[in-house]
């Protein structure tokens, strides 16, 4: 459960572009990709819990959940990776790796016009 | 209401951290090894092994990760080389910041070889980079060889998988191949080891590998 400080390091990120704006962050959007190791739920509830406690609340998350995909070394098409088979759909190779699915990043912040 | 982009990791402080620990390294020559697995996979009787197989004199240290207890601590120090204990008290997880004040401690020391024993948990610590050069993940006979597709993450970003306990493989349900082939599927670039922490069998490669990566670890790792 590693969600919790996650989510803080999250709030911390925010904290500090708003500071660094002077405005006030209404949203943060980031990336979760399907290796990361974080699971989405509960990186909601730890963020909406935490983030009550802050000046920045009400802060709504949108996070968007990117699918484990691998790219061809050989004919460096990419696809998705379904049921952990990571060789290429295309050309047959077991030469691929990881083209997305590895994220754990900060995507955009929706602020008050000033 | 503007939307304005935001491009940077989540985890930017503590990757940052990891790369000043990762330039440390390279600049001390320290080979440093991450070591993750399940709680009771067998990770400190694999280093009590390790560094009762090492001369002493050799700059071997060890940071062992617990939620609470010094009790792995006290297990490796028995084997003459510096050993600090990193007490969570309560994180899953080891973070750079944590690696980076334990380190403080022994600034200065050479240190060849330096193991993190992360805290026991499949999934926590696979977002934390700590500067280490590799990643070893430890999976005893003992578990489900299922495990690399239920954390893939985990697997995903190993450099090598240590199956442990392979004594007991006549007294439990563990089937070794599928294993393997499980952790090819999720890693198809890792290298697999097979050892018994109780017998001894196996520990040669462990070592092999290493020394392998003690000797590559200038050349190879300079990004």
């Amino acid at each position: 459960m590693h969600e919790m400080s996650i989510a803080a390091s999250m709030l911390e990120a925010v904290q500090s572009e708003s500071a660094r704006r002077g405005t006030h962050v209404l949203a943060v959007g980031v990336k979760i990709g399907e290796l990361s190791g974080v699971d989405s739920e509960s990186l909601r509830f730890c963020f909406d819990a935490l983030v009550q406690d802050t000046e920045l609340a009400p802060l709504a998350l949108d996070i968007e959940f990117l699918p484990w995909r691998n790219r061809c070394r050989q004919c460096t098409r990419d696809f998705p990776v379904q049921d952990y088979r990571t060789e290429c759909p295309w050309c047959g190779s077991a030469q691929t790796e990881l083209a997305s699915g590895n994220e754990l990043e900060f995507a955009y912040m929706e602020i008050e016009e000033t | 209401m503007t939307r304005v982009p935001l491009e940077r990791k989540v985890l930017n402080e503590n990757d940052r951290l990891a790369a000043e620990l990762r330039q440390g390294f390279l600049a001390a020559g320290t080979l440093c090894i991450n070591l993750i697995s399940s709680p009771g996979s067998g990770k400190t009787a694999l280093l009590e092994r390790t560094l009762a197989s090492f001369e002493p004199g050799r700059r071997v240290a060890v940071l062992t990760g617990d939620i609470q207890t010094d009790n792995d601590a006290q297990r490796l120090a028995r084997y003459g080389f510096p050993v600090h204990q990193i007490t969570t008290g309560g994180a899953c997880h080891l973070d750079a910041r944590m690696v980076e004040k334990a380190l403080t401690q022994w600034r200065g020391a050479a240190i060849d070889l330096l193991f993190v024993e992360n805290v026991g948990n499949l999934v926590c610590p696979t977002s934390y980079d700590l500067g280490e050069e590799a990643r070893a993940v430890v999976l005893s006979v003992t578990e489900g060889e299922d495990k690399p597709l239920k954390y893939p993450a985990t697997f995903y970003r190993a450099d090598l998988v240590v199956l442990n306990k392979i004594d007991l493989l006549p007294y439990v349900p563990f089937r070794i191949e599928l294993a393997r082939e499980y952790i090819r599927r999720v890693q198809p670039d890792v290298e697999i080891v097979e050892v018994s922490c109780t017998t001894g069998e196996g520990l040669d490669a462990w070592r092999q590998w290493l020394d392998a990566r003690y000797a590559g670890r200038t050349s190879g790792h300079a990004s």
